[in-house]
């Protein structure tokens, strides 16, 4: 990318570390967790905040970072895909999911697995219309839903993110 | 084709003021911008027309439910999970916290506002026939003040509004006043998280001595703007929820509807909709129930 005279520098958190970055202010986040960090967890399907594969965590609320301006972003705390995988807490979702089948070709799972987080964080013990709701926001063109509807509610089970 | 970033500049000035004196001092050139459910798609799809946008995402004077003796002022920058998690909004005021509840994904939930969703002046807004139902009135603010208008008279033909070019809307007042009423609110479309609404309806109705004291009704994505049903409300005042005014109210509803062939739905699907909804609405308030049609 060239530099242009509309980039800024913006400071954010990425998975609990201070990071900067020089971009565009209308630069996607998805895009500059992608291409500036490195972070390919997040992926993008609609590019329109219809599919949920590029979900992140916003100060602690699931977003779709394909509408997420990167001035949006600035001051706040991201945590991606990656940041889930060194913590313990999540060992057991990260477990329903093999163990359900609820991952196939894998592009929707990093949102849909932020997506579990997210409900599992507001409501620890989920009814299946709950994971529904939590999980609606996320397409997966595999699955057919039942494995990863199963998966979130056997993680529920097992205690996940508490 | 997505636009490119470099072609647009964004300012955050992160107060209320100075977001209103930005839009103020360039009036219609800097579109703003709340979660960015509705002007980021535009800007994935390359439709993005303003080059300049202001960001009021989760501005604090735009972002806070005021609860007064007499009204509730939502901040326009509240978003849909705020409304679905607010106990007043939840409890006074159904009709807005389930509209809140089948927009989009939880995701967008968290992004997409109530300012948002009557800026973009789409017929489909969800929360839209909710708040033409309370007699919703919004304030509206820029750097000569605030006036407050009836949202009845504020989206005015298809994407048109009564707003000022430096006008920006600030909040949306709804009167405590409808705690008696029975409420009814549905969509119908293929999927809530990602569906736009076929239709979409929100009512409200007072019984007392098993009369229809007061009604209203209303519904989104059958007309140029969300639509009030008042000649229907008319001829439901001061009767009894019976089979005879079921078939009356159907008919008049659809008389009063001017739904279109769209990639969503036809025209004529969705009046056979809004017939239905009138009916199931009635049967809530007591009314025998009949087949649908």
């Amino acid at each position: 990318m060239t530099d242009s005279v509309s980039q800024c520098e913006f400071s954010l958190r990425i998975n609990g570390e201070q990071r900067f970055v020089r971009a565009c202010s209308m630069e996607r986040l998805l895009d500059v967790l992608r291409e500036q960090f490195g972070l390919k967890g997040a992926k993008e399907g609609c590019g329109e905040g219809e599919c949920g594969a590029c979900a992140v965590l916003m100060d602690g609320e699931l977003v779709v970072s394909c509408l997420v301006p990167v001035i949006q972003a600035a001051g706040s705390s991201i945590v991606t895909i990656e940041g889930l995988a060194g913590d313990a807490r999540f060992d057991a979702l990260q477990e329903a999911f093999l163990e359900c089948g609820g991952a196939q070709c894998g592009i929707c799972t990093p949102g849909m697995i932020l997506a579990a987080v997210n409900l599992l964080n507001k409501r620890p013990s989920p009814t299946i219309d709950d994971i529904h709701e939590g999980l609606s926001g996320n397409l997966c063109r595999c699955t057919g839903y039942v494995q990863i509807v199963e998966a979130v509610a056997e993680a529920a089970r097992r205690g996940a993110t508490r | 084709m997505r636009s490119n970033p470099a072609d647009y500049e964004i300012y955050a000035p992160g107060n209320l003021h100075d977001v209103v004196a930005l839009i103020g001092g360039s009036p219609g050139a800097i579109l703003p911008i709340a979660g960015g459910t509705d002007v980021m798609v535009q800007f994935a799809a390359g439709t993005l027309q303003p080059r300049r946008l202001v960001s009021i995402w989760n501005l604090p004077d735009l972002r806070r439910v005021e609860i007064l003796p007499g009204e509730v002022r939502i901040g326009a920058g509240c978003t849909y999970t705020d409304l679905r998690e607010h106990d007043v909004v939840k409890h006074e005021f159904p009709l807005l916290a389930q509209a809140a509840s089948w927009i989009g994904g939880i995701a967008n939930q968290n992004k997409g506002t109530l300012g948002g969703n009557i800026a973009n002046a789409s017929p489909a807004g969800d929360s839209l026939p909710a708040l033409l139902a309370y007699d919703a009135e919004l304030i509206l603010v820029s750097i000569r003040g605030e006036r407050r208008v009836a949202y009845r008279q504020f989206h005015v033909d298809y994407k048109k509004m009564n707003l000022e070019r430096d006008e920006l809307i600030r909040a949306v007042c709804l009167a405590r006043r409808f705690n008696e009423y029975i409420s009814y609110a549905r969509k119908v479309g293929t999927r809530n998280a990602q569906a736009i609404s076929k239709v979409c309806m929100a009512a409200l109705a007072r019984i007392e001595r098993g009369v229809i004291e007061d009604v209203r009704m209303a519904v989104g994505s059958v007309a140029p703007i969300p639509l009030r049903l008042a000649q229907t409300e008319r001829i439901l005042k001061g009767k009894r929820p019976e089979r005879s005014l079921v078939a009356l109210a159907r008919e008049s509803a659809v008389a009063e509807i001017r739904p279109i062939d769209d990639l969503r739905s036809t025209a004529r699907y969705r009046a056979a909709v809004v017939g239905n909804l009138v009916a199931e609405f009635l049967e809530r308030l007591g009314a025998p129930a009949a087949g649908h049609e």
